[in-house]
């Protein structure tokens, strides 16, 4: 029993001669089109609208409470925006946070998955536990882990105390631990969803494989580099580019942890963009905020993921 | 297997390792356990302990006298619970026509749910905040259960066209093959077989849904509109100032469905999970 193991199972049944396989050449028929419709409408006014509007609204001066009519401004804002060095300050705090999770998280995940994939005994419990950061609100992990980090009742400091450290200090409030601390808070939140990702990986590589490299007298760690890595390879970088972009994007747990202090040492671009448009009702400031977010992410993934594709091909 | 085998030595070290993993998820949700249910006096103390010396529920008690937890959780179970079903109800035949067809349209709906999941929010909430306004959807119920079928088609989306996938074709053709009609294949040959991929995917909707917490911020503005989520933060009061017991019981309670719900269904979501992320 394992995290992942009611994958292999549809896996199987349709992996042979994969009967499910979209045939080639089809074009939908009016069936077809009856069934897609209730949920293309939705898509198309609720999600794919909003985001064209949102982009064209970067390039207007619309603000909340706002009784003239909105007017195009061009590039104006983005203009502004160049120029503004908190949203930068907080596009780098972002860049650092999303790397300081998605990194230590994926090398943690992997140890764990590895372990998983062993004949353990305690795997259950593992399994179990995992539900915990996963099922989560993300609210409630925030308010977690300030009773854990307070600086007077918090589990923490008395650990520290206990240990003979010192006296502790306040995780959160201070200017140079705040965004370690956060950091932390993110790798626990995210560490199963890693592992049962990595898991799966690990479970398509073909036991026999290690088998033979073991026979050739292949250690452990000649057989991680030499079989288990390149088969995992390709889930890995799908895992670390979505965890990336997922961190990049976050909210809530900041949110809740520190609202971005002290002194906007955790103000990630997401807590910038909502508190530009939804305190100080700047929508075309905050739009345009969102579609440099977007555009920077975009291009460094493509760099990212085109690097390593073509690493992979010389393999 | 005897290749493979670890020794000794190696084997107490993966155990030390596993207990620490163990640990390290284990213990913040032990010390919310353990805040929630110790009394006040306990909790001003500067040495805490794990377990609560003189535990009591008076937290609790507090807690649902604070704040209007269980208006907050009807909502909350109301929106989860809209948006799950009609995103299902939706999704389903979406996600057959994406498994069983190869057209243009498969293909951009796939790319849709792939880049779906990499914009920033605030660049939909905007645009969708003022809408909902015209609308006079902003701070009602409705309006949010909108935001979160679309926000959850995706992921449903991903996880159903895997389960379809999974179904194995010629049953249907066999079916065909008999002399049933298309409706009469899919309501009697696939939908059954489709079924626990289904309830399994509204559930997890139902807990995103019930625990997601941006979109209830910027669209719900009164207490009484509230879902759980946003509500929980208004115990952590101006400046970080919080009643430690009561928000602790509050967060502990609000965490109760989604962990049991979660517990039910997790080996088919990852299941369904991988099964999209494999096929696609």
């Amino acid at each position: 029993m394992t995290l992942a193991n009611a994958a292999p199972r549809s896996e199987r049944q349709s992996g042979r001669r994969s009967p499910g396989q979209p045939r080639p050449g089809k074009q939908l028929d009016h069936g077809a089109w009856f069934l897609v419709l209730p949920a293309l409408i939705p898509i198309l006014v609720l999600s794919v609208g909003p985001l064209l509007y949102g982009i064209s609204l970067a390039f207007t001066d619309s603000q909340a409470g706002r009784t003239e009519p909105t007017e195009w401004i061009g590039t104006l804002n983005f203009q502004d925006l160049v120029h503004d060095t908190l949203f930068w300050d907080s596009f780098r705090i972002g860049l650092l946070w999303a790397v300081g999770v998605t990194v230590p998280q994926f090398a943690l995940a992997l140890g764990l998955a590895l372990l998983l994939n062993q004949n353990l005994r305690l795997r259950w419990l593992a399994r179990a536990l995992a539900i915990i950061p996963w099922a989560m609100p993300e609210v409630v992990v925030g308010i977690m882990w300030r009773l854990v980090y307070n600086p007077d009742a918090g589990i923490l400091n008395e650990t520290i105390r206990d240990l003979g450290l010192g006296d502790g200090r306040d995780w959160l409030s201070g200017l140079a631990t705040a965004l370690p601390a956060v950091i932390v808070v993110g790798i626990w939140a995210g560490m199963p969803q890693t592992t049962v990702a990595l898991l799966a990986g690990l479970q398509n590589t073909p036991y026999e494989l290690h088998e033979a490299a073991a026979l050739d007298g292949a250690g452990a760690w000649r057989r991680f580099r030499t079989v288990t890595w390149p088969a995992l390879r390709p889930v890995a970088l799908a895992v670390t580019a979505l965890n990336f972009i997922w961190n990049f994007n976050s909210f809530a747990l900041v949110y809740v942890l520190t609202n971005g202090g002290p002194g906007g040492r955790t103000r990630l671009p997401m807590l910038f963009a909502y508190e530009e448009a939804f305190r100080y009702g700047q929508f075309g400031y905050a739009a345009a905020m969102g579609c440099v977010m977007v555009a920077v992410i975009s291009v460094m993934l493509a760099l990212h993921l085109a690097g390593r594709l073509k690493g992979g091909d010389e393999r | 297997m005897t290749a493979l085998r670890t020794s000794r030595s190696g084997r107490t070290g993966q155990y030390l390792a596993l207990l620490c993993y163990l640990v390290f998820l284990a213990f913040p949700f032990l010390w919310l356990i353990s805040t929630a249910f110790k009394p006040a006096r306990e909790l001003g103390s500067l040495h805490p302990t794990w377990i609560p010396e003189d535990p009591t529920l008076d937290n609790f008690r507090q807690a649902f006298d604070e704040q209007p937890l269980l208006r907050a959780a009807g909502n909350s179970l109301v929106a989860a619970l809209a948006a799950a079903v009609v995103a299902v109800v939706i999704a389903t035949p979406m996600a057959y026509v994406m498994a069983r067809n190869r057209s243009k349209l498969s293909a951009a709906a796939t790319g849709w749910v792939v880049v779906s999941q990499a914009f920033p929010f605030v660049l939909v909430i905007i645009p969708l905040f003022l809408i909902l306004k015209n609308l006079h959807l902003i701070n009602s119920l409705f309006g949010l259960i909108m935001v979160y079928v679309v926000w959850s088609l995706p992921f449903a989306l991903w996880m159903l066209v895997g389960y379809v996938r999974a179904v194995p074709r010629e049953l249907e053709e066999a079916a065909a093959v008999d002399g049933a009609g298309r409706a009469r294949t899919l309501l009697s040959v696939t939908a059954p077989l489709l079924a626990p991929g289904i309830v399994a995917t509204a559930l997890f909707a139902f807990i995103t849904a019930w625990n997601e917490f941006f979109f209830a911020l910027v669209m719900l503005k009164t207490p009484e509109k509230q879902t759980l989520p946003v509500v929980l933060t208004h115990f952590l009061g101006a400046e970080g100032v919080a009643d430690l017991g009561p928000l602790a019981a509050a967060a502990f309670l609000a965490t109760i469905p989604s962990l049991a719900i979660f517990a039910i269904i997790q080996k088919r979501i990852t299941g369904g999970m991988l099964a999209g992320a494999v096929k696609s």
